[in-house]
């Protein structure tokens, strides 16, 4: 059991699945995205790989302001996803509206609809940021499946 | 679905192939398109109606943020109808620092669209050798400007930082290594027998076609239709700069590749002749806090194509409308008509092809829906939804109806 799990965190951290939904961003974020994907910052070397279905996808990256258009499809793809899912607001929009705030359209940032795990700041958030942010958000899975682990000997 | 050869797919809003959330509904019969309606929206965010509510440099930068790729050309835009409003002179120097972070912008922005491009066809590798370029253009971007993306290099009346000559230097040798590059690109893009045949014949808009629909930008221009603002309507610098209009008379995809790739020669020409000619001088010119009374179209060349801003003033210390017209909205119907009788497969790389920006296009939703359930609407039920319509807004016909039958009782 302990060693399913282990295997299970390890599999984990090492292949983490993103899909990006533009969630009514300005697209400055999501080039950024696709940039960390590209030769020069090459996310895919900690394992990230672009997907393009949630439902095979494990970490939700999501990038803009939710509008009220975006609101029903983003539960709805964060619902599709399989246990366990994380979301990371990527850009000051994201994180909590940015410029767009008090907008009509706009309802706030990405944890005004789904909870999110990791909040990437920035206007637009620099590849490396991005990357610092994946990693850190793998990191801390590692710790809390740790702290989670020896409950009973 | 199984009573007739033709069915409908709905595809997205959320989909692989494009970055931004879009809706298709597309009628097959077989593999053939027969008609495609294309729902917009996701993205609005109500960017002209939060202007009104800012002051002129807060609204610029709000503004800058409509499109992430062309946010110059959205900022230069807007604040060019500002600066017409007011009636400031900008300085020369400010005038070639825009000029320069444009044609910076430019090539970013094609380059990013080879790449699109080619992922599309399922050339991936297009796609990561030209986003490795686009990072020497993204270095550029950020020394000269400080950011990546969404520069902030406007102000009213003129420009918020300066070039110095180690920038210059630095700008000169990254042109030149992409320039380099960019041969590379033409010559895979003109002689590679694959991507010709990928390419060519799909898409197809002709001249007529093109002026009918007002398609702009690379769009039209690879239909044979020389429309450029920067030559026609000079803005910025682009008065005193030689360049070329690249046109092309392929019509179709192909033709919109050889014209970008070929404008990313251009722009490098445009960036050494602004260096080299920099005026000195100073930055911005004062403007008071309050923009007399007034109204101004202005125009822009985006990398997609013709950009236009309108502003109207109250004299106030903010914007009393402001109008956005991207150039994807320009392009968008196009798209309809390339894809008419051409296979599904095409899809994709057509609808790139206009190199779209939907967050740019998104600019207002209006849904005039008498009922929901009835999705065909009957003769019958368009004139009681036009009786009950003016009834609502106050021009009722039962009183006179009922006059009339009693004279008719009468008679």
């Amino acid at each position: 059991m302990s060693l399913a799990k282990k295997m299970m965190t390890w599999a984990r951290i090492k292949s983490p699945w993103v899909i990006h939904f533009n969630t009514g961003a300005c697209n400055a974020c999501d080039i950024e995205i696709v940039a960390s994907l590209t030769p020069r910052y090459d996310i895919e070397r900690f394992g990230v790989q672009l997907k393009g279905s949630p439902r095979h996808a494990d970490v939700l990256l999501c990038s803009g302001p939710v509008t009220r258009q975006i609101e029903d499809r983003l539960v709805r793809i964060y619902e599709q996803m399989a246990e366990p899912k994380f979301v990371v607001a990527i850009g000051t929009c994201a994180c909590s509206g940015g410029v767009f705030n008090g907008c009509y359209n706009i309802k706030g940032g990405i944890n005004s609809t789904i909870p999110v795990s990791a909040f990437i700041p920035g206007c637009p958030a620099s590849p490396k940021a991005i990357m610092d942010g994946v990693v850190k958000l793998l990191m801390s899975l590692e710790s809390t499946e740790e702290a989670e682990k020896p409950k009973s000997p | 679905m199984h009573n007739s050869d033709r069915f409908k797919i709905p595809l997205g809003p959320q989909h692989p192939a494009l970055k931004e959330p879009e809706g298709f509904s597309i009628a097959l019969m077989g593999e053939k398109i027969m008609g495609l309606d294309i729902r917009l929206g996701y993205n609005h965010r109500g960017i002209e109606k939060a202007c009104e509510e800012r002051n002129y440099l807060q609204a610029l930068y709000l503004v800058e943020r409509v499109c992430g790729i062309c946010s110059h050309a959205h900022a230069t835009c807007f604040i060019q109808a500002v600066e017409e409003i007011a009636g400031v002179q900008l300085p020369r120097r400010a005038q070639y620092i825009r000029t320069l972070i444009a044609e910076l912008e430019r090539i970013h922005s094609h380059l990013l669209w080879l790449g699109v491009a080619g992922h599309e066809i399922g050339f991936d590798t297009l796609l990561m050798y030209t986003w490795r370029d686009r990072e020497i253009v993204m270095d550029l971007l950020a020394l000269v400007t400080g950011n990546r993306v969404n520069y902030g290099m406007n102000t009213i009346g003129g420009v918020r930082r300066d070039i110095s000559p180690e920038d210059i230097a630095e700008i000169l040798k990254g042109v030149d290594i992409l320039e380099e590059r960019t041969k590379y690109y033409i010559e895979v893009a003109t002689q590679e027998t694959s991507i010709i045949q990928r390419l060519s014949g799909v898409g197809v808009l002709t001249k007529e076609e093109v002026l009918r629909l007002d398609a702009v930008g690379p769009t039209g221009r690879a239909s044979g239709v020389s429309r450029d603002v920067r030559r026609d309507d000079p803005y910025a610098a682009y008065g005193e700069i030689k360049f070329n209009v690249i046109t092309d008379d392929h019509c179709d995809v192909y033709g919109r590749t050889v014209v970008r790739v070929k404008e990313l020669m251009e722009s490098y020409s445009i960036i050494r002749q602004c260096l080299k000619n920099l005026p000195e001088g100073p930055l911005t010119v004062k403007v008071p806090r309050k923009i007399p009374a007034g109204e101004a179209i202005s125009r822009y060349e985006a990398p997609r194509g013709e950009d236009v801003h309108y502003v109207k003033s109250n004299g106030g210390e903010k914007p009393e409308r402001v109008k956005i017209r991207a150039p994807t909205l320009a392009n968008i119907q196009a798209v309809k008509q390339m894809l008419k009788d051409r296979y599904l497969a095409d899809m994709p790389i057509v609808v790139a092809a206009i190199d779209p920006c939907f967050s740019c296009t998104d600019r207002v939703i209006s849904i005039a829906e008498p009922k929901k359930d009835n999705r065909v609407i009957s003769w019958e039920t368009l004139r009681n939804y036009g009786i009950d319509w003016y009834t609502a807004h106050g021009i009722d016909f039962t009183e006179l109806n009922n006059k009339f039958r009693k004279k008719l009782e009468r008679v």
